[in-house]
């Protein structure tokens, strides 16, 4: 607990932080090593046809200061809800008085390298799912347990816990399954729509300026690897989705519903253009 | 009370400016000729003061985002998604400058990242409160019109 406030009030120093006016220059050259013995990959050799020459980790955009916190577990003040996931992949819930680890034991051995390769095809339901979607499978299906509400703090601990497990691991989608590749197509079509009255696409921002600030935020390439994120600017982790609704509302758009059809596809796709990176959840963001 | 006096005090009461909207061309009836507009929006004079305020201001013309313009240091964050803006007027012409501002895609291309500030060619799925309105007022873009008129090195 005394940890707990500890980082909270860190995190808060920081956003209060002002860097000064923004200097130009895209990612830093840096490298990303947690606790001393995980090297993890921040810059990638793009899947083919991918439009970029290299897929960057936001991570490289960020200030010195905000990196640093993700260097290490303690300071990282998103494993502070990780933690909280832990304990919820124990805890018997709905039911079937069954808890996470009922089926799936130890979940540093069960879940190693799994948050990798999510979105995955899901035969029954004939489209993609995330981890957060897959948890509420286990829950409805398994446990006799509700689905959790988009964004409850379960949903989000539970998620960023199970991707935790695959920490360092490079991000690895399979597109031969079902029908991914027309999700990705779909999704491929969402990224370069431009939407709301400021008339503007996720590659405006995300491709074609990356590297640049846009007032005081330093574009990155808008990868995924980092999720669940914990944001010091909301002082929690903030799920894939939030972050997308985010963006959508920024053009001054309306922006569609979580798990919706459109923002699985784009899930199904940003996933893909970040192929290659090192698994970072819980990433640290401003 | 003639017409003119009422709509003036009406102004006044409800703190309007007293240029109406029904004064100013509307967004589709803008004429641009050779990447330039001639014709003032409202028929009245631009003012600069409010015009540097308009492109500072993050709810309005939030201009800052993209632009980096040494006349407004004062600001914190410049941002470098589009050009800086010293020197703009000797580069431009007040029309094409209204232009610019008015709908950037009849000046650069379809491409240009730069929303168009008095335009109704807009992105898909439009805030429900913003269908049918453009970013800015068409006196808000003679304000940064005349604004960017005073931008020379
Ligand atoms: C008007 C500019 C703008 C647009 C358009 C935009 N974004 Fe972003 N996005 C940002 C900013 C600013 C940030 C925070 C800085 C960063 O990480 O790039 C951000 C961050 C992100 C992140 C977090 C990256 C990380 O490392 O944590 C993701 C993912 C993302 N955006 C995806 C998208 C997607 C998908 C779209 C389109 C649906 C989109 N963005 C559209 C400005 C934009
Ligand atoms: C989202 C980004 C963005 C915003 C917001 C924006 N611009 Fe631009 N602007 C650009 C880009 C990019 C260009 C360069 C043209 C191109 O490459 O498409 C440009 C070009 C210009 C130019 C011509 C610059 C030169 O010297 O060649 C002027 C003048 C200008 N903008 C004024 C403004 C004003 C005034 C506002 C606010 C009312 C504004 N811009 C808001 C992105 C932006």
């Amino acid at each position: 607990m005394k940890n707990k406030i500890i980082a909270k009030a860190t995190a808060v120093a920081l956003t209060v932080f002002v860097p000064g006016i923004a200097i130009a220059g895209g990612p830093v050259d840096d490298e990303l090593i947690i606790d001393g013995d995980i090297n993890m990959i921040t810059r990638a050799a793009p899947p083919e046809g991918h439009p970029l020459d290299e897929v960057l980790s936001g991570w490289l955009y960020r200030t010195e200061e905000t990196r640093m916190l993700e260097t290490d577990t303690f300071e990282n003040p998103g494993m502070l809800e990780v933690e909280d996931g832990a304990e919820l992949w124990n805890t018997v819930d709905g039911s079937a008085g069954k808890s996470c680890a009922s089926c799936h034991g130890d979940a540093e051995e069960s879940m190693a390298g799994v948050g990798a390769s999510f979105p995955k095809w899901d035969e029954a339901s004939k489209r993609p799912i995330n981890v957060e979607l897959q948890i509420d499978k286990c829950r409805t299906e398994e446990m006799g347990a509700k689905a959790y509400k988009f964004d409850a703090p379960e949903q989000k601990a539970l998620t960023a816990y199970v991707k935790n497990q695959s920490l360092g691991t490079p991000v690895a989608i399979n597109l031969d399954e079902g029908d991914m590749r027309s999700w990705w197509e779909k999704g491929n079509e969402a990224y370069y729509t431009r939407t709301g009255q400021l008339n503007l696409s996720c590659a405006s921002c995300h491709e074609q300026n990356n590297g640049n600030y846009i007032r005081a935020d330093h574009l990155s390439q808008g990868n995924v690897n980092g999720f669940p994120t914990y944001r010091l600017k909301q002082a929690a982790l903030v799920s894939v989705h939030n972050r997308f609704r985010g963006c959508i509302r920024d053009t001054r758009a309306e922006y569609p519903a979580a798990f919706s059809d459109v923002l699985m596809a784009l899930e199904v796709y940003v996933t893909w253009r970040g192929t290659g990176l090192s698994v970072e959840t819980p990433a640290v963001r401003q | 009370m003639s017409w003119k006096s009422r709509t003036f005090l009406a102004c006044l009461i409800v703190g309007i400016p007293a240029v109406a909207a029904a004064d100013a061309l509307a967004p589709a009836d803008v004429k641009f000729d050779d990447m330039s507009v001639s014709q003032s929006l409202t028929g009245q004079p631009g003012d600069p003061v409010k015009g540097r305020k308009v492109f500072a201001d993050r709810k309005l013309g939030n201009c800052l985002a993209c632009h980096a313009v040494a006349d407004q240091k004062d600001q914190l964050f410049h941002g470098e998604v589009g050009p800086e803006l010293d020197g703009a007027a000797d580069r431009w012409s007040e029309g094409e400058l209204r232009a610019i501002v008015a709908d950037a895609k009849m000046v650069f291309s379809e491409e240009t990242v730069m929303p168009g500030f008095y335009s109704l060619n807009v992105g898909a799925d439009v805030r429900k409160n913003l269908v049918g309105k453009t970013i800015l007022s068409a006196q808000d873009v003679e304000d940064v019109v005349a604004y960017l008129a005073t931008l020379k090195e």
